[in-house]
């Protein structure tokens, strides 16, 4: 195969290198959504819960605290918008051109990328949902706290972002051979 | 894992966790008692509490009130709020919210059995009984002569008989020996609730260590206090004391040799957060203890909510609900006797 140098035809280095490039985008593309959801929805069931509950005896607490979950709800539509950039970015390339190393690292981008998007929207997810609980909870006992606790769930809400800014620039690079 | 509670704990415990701190802000406050301790009658105090949590409990009660019904309307809406919440609750929290009632189980245990040697009516004891505390075959311990048959007829079959290994005697029951029952009992559900929280791990077995130590050192305390001058040996007495808290084993061994209260004092001054409540009293007094361990409980049962996602909340909500129902006992009682005066020797305020 030409410019790619492996030691021996079946070890680990060659079973890395001979998977196909799509399948790493694929699952890129898997991992972009299905993390970020997982982050939002483990995020809104921590915030939910608690919200519900503190909402019984402090009623006015419910319309504020909905931010919470907005926040969380977010995280995912980023895992839903990375993952619409990263589909338009995979192309056919011909067999012939499928193990160059410009289709590899294409590859490996779209993999990466969705990666990076998943695992920052997981956690910014978690964050912003545990941040909410407590907010929801201090909110009901004492209001002039709720300003105070939105503005640490937005730095919270940030993470998110840079995951998604980092995996937008490295799907940009993502470059198949030309025909 | 302890510090990542936060990821699980609302699976199962989130909203009952949002319920007791609502419950919570529905605690009097020093404002609520200030206006209390300035009522002329009952009826004043029952107008005052109706604008809080209370108000739904007692406002079909007919006036003249009296305190015991003032005392046992507020009981009953600590009783709905723990059903409430133990209905609502899964494993292992409502092993947890079980525990707390165990107490109260031993206590009316207790009460019952002193209460049938000294030729009471079983019915009148049933009525006195902490509601928390009840069980099906309550009124049968009124037939029990000793100990063996207490647990034979009646406590085998309650989540009390894993306690009764230490005090199996076939003596007859009288006060000295219901006395030591009671505290044997209490030793052993003090050390269980121990290792169960210890079990949990994580924030809630931090919090409850903590808040039970204190629980047992207490009531060391007050045994050794109570036994001074009684004909209960040092043996006895180091029996009765829990195998845990801050005082275990060496505080112990020193309490089990004291005589009278100063050298209790001396004991208990050798312990920093001990002797910052002996330091309140002057030498010889002791009336002030009780009040003093009060308020310590308190301040360590409201720091229990400064942390989220652990079951320690639970137990501080039942422990200051309870305080604060002793506090209103004490704030009627001076007031329908006229001696507005002593209120603010009881009173414990807690935000």
């Amino acid at each position: 195969m030409s410019g790619v140098t492996i030691a021996h035809a079946s070890s680990w280095g060659a079973a890395l290198v001979r998977t196909s490039p799509y399948t790493f985008s694929a699952i890129g593309i898997a991992i972009s959504i299905g993390v970020s959801v997982l982050g939002a929805a483990w995020g809104i069931y921590i915030t939910g819960s608690s919200l519900i509950g503190a909402a019984i005896e402090a009623p006015r607490i419910t319309s504020k605290n909905l931010i919470s979950v907005i926040f969380c709800e977010a995280v995912a539509i980023y895992g839903v918008i990375v993952a619409i950039i990263l589909q338009t970015k995979l192309e056919s390339v011909p067999s012939s051109k499928m193990y160059d190393a410009e289709s590899l690292r294409a590859g490996y981008a779209i993999f990466a990328s969705g990666i990076i998007v998943g695992f920052a929207n997981l956690v910014c997810g978690l964050c912003v949902g545990i941040i909410g609980s407590s907010c929801a909870l201090s909110d009901a006992q004492n209001s002039t706290l709720f300003v105070k606790i939105l503005v640490i769930e937005i730095f919270g809400s940030a993470l998110g972002l840079f995951g998604v800014i980092v995996g937008i620039i490295m799907s940009a690079q993502a470059t198949w051979p030309t025909k | 894992m302890y510090g990542f509670e936060a990821l699980t704990f609302n699976i199962h415990g989130g909203y009952l966790e949002a319920i007791v701190r609502g419950h919570r802000a529905g605690l009097l406050t020093t404002a609520d008692y200030n206006n209390l301790c300035q009522c002329e009658n009952l009826d004043d105090i029952k107008m005052h509490l109706s604008a809080t949590k209370y108000g739904s409990y007692l406002q079909n009660e007919p006036s003249p009130l009296h305190t015991t019904t003032i005392v046992e309307k507020c009981t009953l809406k600590l009783v709905d709020d723990y059903k409430h919440m133990l209905c609502q609750a899964t494993e292992p929290m409502s092993t947890f919210l079980e525990y707390i009632r165990y107490g109260h189980m031993i206590d009316n245990v207790v009460l019952i059995v002193t209460g049938t040697l000294h030729e009471r009516d079983v019915q009148e004891l049933i009525e006195k009984c902490h509601p928390l505390g009840m069980f099906d075959s309550i009124a049968t311990l009124a037939v029990a002569q000793n100990m063996r048959e207490l647990y034979r007829l009646v406590l085998v079959d309650t989540p009390l008989a894993p306690y009764f290994s230490e005090c199996l005697t076939s003596e007859d029951l009288d006060d000295m020996n219901i006395e030591i029952m009671r505290n044997t009992l209490y030793k052993a559900y003090l050390e269980d609730f121990y290792k169960f929280c210890q079990k949990l791990g994580g924030a809630t077995s931090e919090i409850m260590s903590d808040l039970l130590a204190f629980e047992a050192d207490r009531r060391a305390v007050n045994i050794t206090i109570n036994s001074i001058g009684t004909e209960l040996t040092r043996e006895d007495r180091k029996k009765l004391y829990s195998n845990f808290g801050l005082l275990y084993p060496y505080g112990h061994e020193e309490l089990a040799i004291c005589e009278d209260i100063d050298q209790v004092r001396g004991v208990m001054e050798k312990y920093p957060p001990y002797q910052a409540i002996f330091s309140k009293m002057s030498y010889g007094e002791s009336q002030m203890l009780d009040k003093a361990f009060y308020e310590e409980e308190v301040r360590r049962l409201c720091l229990a909510f400064e942390q989220q996602f652990h079951y320690a909340v639970f137990f501080a909500y039942m422990r200051l609900r309870e305080q604060e129902i002793r506090n209103l006992m004490w704030i009627s009682e001076c007031v329908a006797q006229n001696q507005k005066s002593r209120i603010h020797d009881s009173v414990v305020y807690m935000f």
